[in-house]
């Protein structure tokens, strides 16, 4: 006979301002099977789980109701309440008179009814609980970090340093993402590249890290712990152990005029190249697309000038397949283009540029040595104007939120320019200044007092050009909405912070959600950053949202900790909740008759076949068999299966019949 | 090809030369228009600044009109009218409820099935008869102005783009003009101000003018006769402008797109009209061996 | 809101009838100044487009008055410039419009919009009359309305020569419908006065 616990709790005043909690209690107190029913404020807190424990021990309960909140919010609170006091975790049921009663409810007579309801139902599929373990499953300790940017080099260099093998994969040819890009970083002004290159090395060095540049993510399955993940390592066209990093064949390449993605399109590279001084690894790329040989089959010449003789056309993509414990997701984010502004003349006039662009001109490796010229002349422009909030925080453009860090850059490239010209005029034409972080609003205004930078708070309606001259036609609302109209040298529009192009598809190769704007999504907006809901999958940096180089950072080293929690064990506790398919004594073996329509049924392909053999060694049957590391217990097979041989623990057919009966 | 036509107030009068040449260029690309009978004026502006009730009742009576008459589709020519027709289109189309009662006012039934057509769209289904009848090309480099509402706002109208519009720009390449780039072709005009403040007119066509014959226009292109109006008719007003403000006067002229077209099909002048214009229609004679157009 | 005013209980306020007529809700306004800056007669208003929603968006009658008394009201050319790029997708032409029923309604009309409302009640006054516009006969009544009798002298002798001056009315044949309409929308505030 049963000797049921029951505790209601009031969380506060969430369920009791609707339920008649007492009544609950009272009225719960008198079903058969149960030998204790109290009530109480906090159940979730430390006296209330005292309560429990005590109540366990003092009653002698084989099972223990606890009616709250959702079980996703305490379920696991609970369960360990009742594993310390000695019972079975899994005889522990959670009602959720919050979520499914108080919430959603007036308060009256129907709802406390519905709570009763809801207890009872709980009752008497607790009643049918049976005692389960945790199942143990390994961990490979190998982690994958998808993305070479600053996140992906900070989290794989905190996982290496924490003692665990890391493979860091980049889509392209080096590590350093958009860090790489800028020119100085807010609010130091400090060289970019001069404190990212050291990272970049460390991480390329570092004993546990293998770096795979130019490859790609194509396949991931398995499950926390054990993924197999199948990475593209694109063809280099080069062997990258007879290469020394000379240099000699992008000097010769006669193709140069093919436009430079790391320079934004405002610099010209070879066809084979390497993306930027400092790139690492400081090895060559052939354009295939571009280059004359895989056009014409003319040229070779850089084969014909390696001193190594490291040149190799035929080389094909390949791919690995890793074993992997857990995964960090660091893939970053893309700018919106000029030619998403059809007032600001679709991207066709060149001196209208992007933050990106700006950083480029502004750099001392970039295609202007870090002089401020016009894309269009050359010519040093004697006025620029920088609008912030372009496409930020504007419904028509389809990104209604913010980006977070143009606020910040638009000062720093404004004060750059001023720093490089003197003479010069700078114009920022804004909505706010979003200058949040430390010492964030004293470089703000270090820009408007020190650096003479002229604000002007509104938006720009259109700009077009005229005698060479781009004609800003802005307003100032603090003047009432006074037309303000500039005649700039140059434009830089400090564009919308968006997901990568291909966010989308790399979120569905890996299972994980995504918003609607192609950013990954956390597990919990407050509480869990760095999580997403896919169990050993965690996030760092801009693929999650627009965020600055600090903030990547931490999230980067948080994501890291995760990994490092998670390979603190040598085994996974998973819980038990998993399809099991009966096994009989002979002559039966199972009431499973071979017929695999479980199989095609599992989406997380978890089943596999059992050959029962005789003495002798000959196959009598075949029949299912669950894997239970692989199990995600979503009971699909169990809907499916004809003579009802496979049942899931902890939700097995007869609990969930009883709930149904009892309503 | 026939379809429904709704000349609007203009073209019976200030802007004769539109309906003149749209006629004739219809017909000689064989084209049957079914004006649409007893059609009344669409309010244009007037209508929806003071009452905006009546400026949903006026269009809802012409299309209404074009139902009953067996009108899947009415070429309206002037922008404004068009506008006013697929604005009240619209809102009676996402607001069932205010369909009754403009039915009740005007007092027949509207089941909001007849689309509205510019003349550019239509001028783009027979760019393949035109390019086949074309007799002349029209060699001159043309500073295509679409004016405001021929294009905007784009979520009512659904034409071509809201910044730089290429539509006319194509249609006169098609007959062998130099479409310039420029960045005024939808700055607007000045519209219903000609009468109340020509000075405004005057301002902005002052403007859209010196900014065309600065890059090179030798005409400016229009489909709509308010724009028309106030950069033909109001001329002087403008040069008057440009005078006082250190600018250049300027005998360019205003050309309908249908005039351009009607040239190129080799109707004659007088026919499209061109005489009618305040400011002589005088092009320079192109490089090639067709003759400058003269009237 | 601010002391020393009462709503009276029942009735709308300007923020309200604005959503009522036109749909739009002026809260969606976050004052960017996109419109104003984009306006082609945005340096003759006295107020801007920014500025008249700042003050009707605030919900004060103070403020709204002196929107609605605005010449810049009277000056917005229609030309939808303003709702095309506007970044929260707001059709400010279409409450523009509601703020002129508004003003008219409340006899708080600025002095200057003299003329341009007799322009449109000459032009509506035609209309009515023979169902399409006689351009000469709301010349007549225009400048009947508003004594400028000497507007375009100089303009109309030419037009004349060129045909352009139909001196025959065109008229619908079912006027008599028309009118009818015009009874039935035309909300008094906004008639024939003056």
């Amino acid at each position: 006979m049963s000797r049921i616990g029951i505790f209601i709790c009031h969380c506060g005043e969430n369920i009791s301002a609707t339920v008649d909690c007492a009544r609950v209690a009272e009225e719960s107190g008198r079903l058969p099977g149960v030998v204790h029913s109290v009530d109480y404020k906090y159940m979730c807190s430390d006296p209330g789980q005292r309560m429990i424990q005590e109540a366990i021990r003092e009653h002698r309960l084989d099972g223990v109701v606890v009616a709250a909140c959702s079980p996703r919010m305490h379920e696991a609170t609970f369960r360990r309440t009742v594993s310390e006091a000695g019972l079975n975790p899994y005889q522990c049921e959670v009602a959720n008179l919050r979520e499914h009663c108080s919430w959603v409810h007036e308060k009256g007579e129907s709802t406390t009814q519905k709570a009763i309801d809801l207890v009872r139902l709980l009752v008497e599929k607790v009643k049918r609980n049976k005692p389960l373990l945790p199942i143990q499953v390994p961990i490979t300790k190998t982690a994958l970090v998808v993305g070479g940017g600053v996140a992906g080099i900070q989290a794989a260099i905190d996982i290496a340093n924490a003692g665990h093998k890391v493979v860091l994969v980049e889509k392209s040819p080096s590590i350093g993402g958009h860090m790489s890009q800028l020119s100085e970083t807010f609010p130091t002004l400090d060289c970019s590249q001069c404190i990212l290159t050291p990272r970049m090395v460390e991480a390329a060095q570092h004993p546990n890290i293998e770096l795979m540049t130019y490859s790609e993510v194509e396949k991931v399955e398995g499950f926390i712990g054990n993924f197999k993940v199948t990475v593209r390592k694109k063809a280099r066209k080069v062997d990258e152990k007879l290469c020394t990093g000379c240099g000699l064949c992008t000097q010769k390449c006669p193709n140069k005029k093919i436009p430079d993605a790391f320079n934004e399109g405002l610099g010209k590279r070879g066809a084979i190249y390497v993306p930027f001084p400092q790139a690492v690894p400081n090895k060559p790329v052939i354009d295939t697309v571009n280059c004359t040989f895989f056009k014409t089959g003319k040229c070779k010449v850089c084969e014909k000038v390696c001193p190594t003789n490291a040149i190799r056309f035929e080389q094909e993509d390949s791919h690995v397949t890793l074993d992997i414990g857990a995964i960090v997701l660091a893939t970053g984010f893309q700018l919106m283009k000029t030619e998403a502004f059809p007032e600001y003349g679709y991207g066709q006039h060149k001196d209208i540029i992007d933050g990106m662009q700006f950083e480029r001109l502004a750099s001392a490796s970039g295609p202007t040595l870090g002089a401020i010229q016009r894309p269009s002349d050359g010519k040093e422009p004697g006025t620029i104007v920088f609008i912030a909030c372009s496409g930020s925080r504007d419904r028509a453009k389809g990104v209604p939120y913010c980006s977070k860090i143009c606020c910040m850059y638009t000062a720093k490239h404004a004060m750059l320019y001023k720093h490089k010209v003197h003479g010069g005029k700078a114009y920022v034409f804004y909505m706010d200044i979003r200058a949040a972080g430390k010492a964030y609003d004293e470089f703000t205004r270090r820009a408007i007092e020190e650096d003479e930078v002229s604000y002007i708070r509104g938006r720009v309606s259109r700009i077009y050009e005229e005698d060479g001259q781009l004609v800003v036609k802005g307003v100032d609302t603090l003047l009432g909405g006074m037309p303000v109209e500039i005649k700039a040298d140059m434009v830089v529009l400090a564009t919308a912070v968006q997901a990568q192009e291909d966010s989308r598809a790399l979120a569905q190769t890996l299972h994980v959600s995504y918003d609607s704007y192609g950013f990954f999504a956390e597990a919990h907006p407050k509480l869990r950053p760095v999580e997403t809901n896919t169990a050993g999958i965690f996030l760092a940096g801009a693929c999650q949202a627009p965020r600055d180089i600090p903030e990547t950072v931490a999230q980067a080293s948080g994501a890291a900790a995760k990994v490092a929690g998670l390979f603190s064990k040598d085994e996974l506790t998973r819980e038990p909740i998993v399809a099991v398919v009966n096994r009989q004594a002979p002559p039966l073996f199972s009431t499973c008759v071979g017929c695999f329509l479980c199989q095609s049924a599992c989406p997380y392909s978890a089943i596999e076949s059992e050959e029962i053999k005789n003495r002798a060694g000959e196959v009598i049957r075949t029949v299912a068999r669950v894997n239970p590391g692989l199990c995600q217990g979503c009971g699909t097979c169990v809907a499916t299966c004809r003579t009802k041989a496979i049942d899931l623990q902890g939700y097995s057919n007869e609990q969930l019949f009883a709930e149904v009966m009892a309503l | 090809m026939r379809i429904g036509y709704y000349p609007g107030c203009s073209l019976l009068g200030s802007s004769r030369e539109f309906d003149e040449s749209t006629r004739a260029v219809l017909k000689a690309l064989d084209v049957e228009l079914v004006e649409v009978p007893d059609w009344n004026c669409c309010g244009a502006s007037s209508a929806h600044v003071l009452d905006h009730e009546l400026s949903l009742a006026l269009p809802a009576r012409i299309m209404a009109l074009a139902e009953a008459a067996g009108l899947d589709e009415i070429l309206a020519p002037c922008a404004a009218c068009s506008n006013r027709l697929l604005t009240a289109r619209q809102e009676l189309s996402n607001h069932p409820e205010k369909r009754a009662e403009i039915e009740t006012a005007i007092g027949m039934p509207y089941a909001g099935r007849v689309r509205i057509v510019n003349v550019l769209e239509v001028l783009d289904r027979l760019k393949d008869r035109i390019a086949e009848k074309c007799v002349a090309s029209f060699q001159h480099s043309v500073a295509c102005y679409y004016g405001c509402l021929l294009v905007r706002p784009p979520r009512v109208v659904d034409f071509d783009r809201p910044e730089d519009p290429q539509s006319l720009d194509r249609v006169m390449a098609s007959v062998g003009a130099n479409p310039i780039d420029w960045p005024f072709k939808t700055e607007c005009c000045g519209a219903a101000f000609s009468m109340t403040r020509t000075d405004i007119v005057a301002k902005l066509g002052a403007k859209i003018l010196s900014g065309a014959v600065k890059r090179g226009a030798e005409a400016l292109i229009v489909a709509c006769p308010m724009c028309h109006s106030n950069l033909d008719l109001r001329r002087d007003a403008i040069n008057a402008h440009l005078k006082a403000n250190g600018g250049q006067p300027s005998d360019v002229p205003v050309l309908f797109v249908t005039q351009v077209i009607g040239l190129a099909l080799g109707i004659d002048p007088k026919t499209l009209g061109l005489q009618r214009h305040l400011v002589s229609v005088q092009l320079p004679k192109a490089e090639s061996a067709t003759a400058g157009t003269t009237v | 809101m601010s002391s020393g005013h009462h709503i009276v209980p029942g009735e709308a306020t300007l923020i309200e009838r604005v959503k009522a007529l036109t749909g739009v809700q002026l809260s969606h306004c976050y004052q960017c100044g996109k419109c104003a800056a984009g306006c082609p007669v945005g340096d003759q208003m006295d107020l801007t487009s920014s500025q008249i929603f700042r003050l009707v968006q605030l919900g004060f009658p103070e403020l709204e008055e002196k929107a609605l008394r605005s010449e810049g009201i009277w000056l917005c050319l229609a030309c939808e410039t303003c709702s095309t790029r506007c970044p929260q997708e707001i059709e400010i032409s279409k409450v523009m419009d509601a703020l002129r029923s508004e003003a008219l309604k409340r006899g708080l009309s600025h002095p200057k919009s003299r003329d341009i409302l007799a322009f449109h009640r000459a032009f509506l006054g035609a209309v009515k009359l023979a169902g399409r516009l006689n351009e000469v006969g709301m010349v007549a009544d225009y400048k009947r309305r508003t004594g400028h009798f000497l507007k375009d002298i100089l303009v109309a002798p030419r037009m004349f020569l060129k045909g352009k001056l139909g001196l025959i009315p065109h008229r619908i044949k079912d006027r008599a419908g028309l009118r009818a309409i015009f009874r039935r929308t035309l909300s008094k505030n906004t008639s024939d006065r003056g």
